[in-house]
């Protein structure tokens, strides 16, 4: 089956049909607890896509020597050595972002979404589709990353990016920044992502169904 | 007296679930009936305990005597990996009762961030060997308390009449938010 899927479609489908953190609810740990603002949002998702994408081609160039029984211990052991790569580099060249970040940086290896990708895809596909579709997995979870640090941060402090977007007027919701914001602009972000799925596939039934009674309605008249 | 502070400041203060957003999985995916997120509060609890002494003793005996910091996390999440598994064999051994009641959920915790989590701040906050024991009980029965008020809350919900796009996760995030805003009362009455 999945040698049907072209190459495009396994990098389009991290996006959104199989968006990390709207559709699959992995890593629920990092998009809430590092969305503070949209610097460490992003810093996060780039840290997070590079391990992804680096244990995605390893583990798949070594998918055929790996003995089954041993797999999960040896993808956790090839996932932990880049997150300390990222961890190591980040503490160097960004010392801000990294002490931001905290322990999450380190944490990046109990996140569900790199194990499960490595686990249903990178095991059992060609380096360049594990590749590609680490890319996709990466970039879905940056979008989500962006998005949702992008409603707290311009919420709670009137900014993004550190610039100003809204007026002095604007009375801060502080809410936002606290751990209680993080679950509800979630809650809310995956209810509107529901309701656009909902209304997309009842408006393809109608067709579907409207289809069917044009014909029937044809068939009657002739 | 610190010791008991260290126990409930990680227990309530600063819960791992709804301050530090630890161990998100579990606590959406088995928070479906009270029986079952009692189960597994247990289960991590049991080896969040287990996991502070062992992670403590391998960070202060064998990665800073020998000045291999840079391995922590690879070390720690072998550690916990390996852990799991041995606690898993000894409980199909001792107690079979146990063993069904907590059986499938030892091997999901392997991957919950709540276990690196802790043996990463335990490293971090340099704690001795006693607090770090009372932490890791502290912040595993804190899970349990977040886990077990949740499932109760979700029991009631399946009973409420939810907009249908809100239903499932969205609107178990949402009073996950309303739990984290109750238990932000708690804040400040510790500070360590």
């Amino acid at each position: 089956m999945a040698k049907s899927n072209t190459f495009t479609y396994e990098y389009l489908k991290g996006l959104w049909d199989q968006n990390p953190v709207m559709k699959q609810v992995l890593g629920m740990c990092p998009t809430l607890a590092v969305t503070v603002s949209v610097v460490n949002g992003i810093g996060m998702a780039l840290a997070t896509t590079f391990v992804l994408v680096f244990s995605s081609l390893i583990i798949s160039l070594i998918r055929k020597i790996i003995p089954n029984q041993v797999r999960i211990a040896s993808y956790i052991v090839i996932i932990a050595t880049f997150v300390t790569i990222a961890d190591y580099v980040l503490r160097a060249s960004y010392p801000d972002l990294s002490k931001a970040l905290g322990p999450f940086i380190p944490l990046i290896v109990v996140n569900c979404i790199i194990l499960g990708r490595a686990e249903a895809f990178a095991s059992k596909n060609s380096p360049f589709r594990s590749l590609l579709d680490a890319l996709g997995m990466g970039t879905g979870f940056f979008i989500a990353l962006v998005v949702l640090s992008g409603i707290r941060e311009i919420l709670a402090s009137k900014t993004i990016l550190g610039i100003q977007i809204l007026p002095d007027s604007f009375a801060p919701i502080l809410v936002m920044i606290l751990p209680a914001g993080a679950f509800i602009t979630l809650g809310l972000l995956f209810g509107i992502a529901n309701f656009y799925s909902i209304s997309l596939e009842q408006r393809k039934r109608e067709k579907i169904i409207k289809k069917y009674v044009d014909n029937n309605q044809e068939k009657v008249k002739e | 007296m610190t010791l008991i502070l260290i126990f409930l400041s990680a227990a309530i203060i600063n819960n791992f679930v709804l301050s530090y957003f630890l161990g998100i999985c579990p606590f959406i995916g088995v928070s479906n009936k009270i029986s079952s997120a009692f189960s597994m509060g247990i289960a991590v609890t049991f080896v969040m305990t287990i996991t502070a002494i062992v992670s403590w003793l391998v960070n202060n005996y064998l990665l800073i005597p020998y000045h291999l910091d840079f391995l922590q996390t690879v070390s720690f999440i072998l550690v916990i990996a390996s852990l799991v598994q041995f606690v898993e064999m000894v409980i199909k051994k001792v107690s079979q009762p146990l063993y069904r009641a907590l059986g499938i959920y030892l091997p999901l915790i392997t991957t919950n961030c709540a276990i690196m989590g802790l043996a990463l701040f335990i490293a971090m906050k340099n704690y001795d060997f006693l607090e770090s024991i009372f932490y890791g009980l502290g912040a595993g029965i804190g899970f349990t308390i977040a886990i077990v008020l949740m499932a109760g809350i979700r029991e009631e919900l399946d009973l409420a009449d939810v907009p249908k796009a809100m239903r499932g996760v969205p609107i178990t995030l949402i009073t996950a938010g309303l739990l984290a805003l109750a238990f932000m009362g708690f804040a400040g009455m510790i500070t360590i």
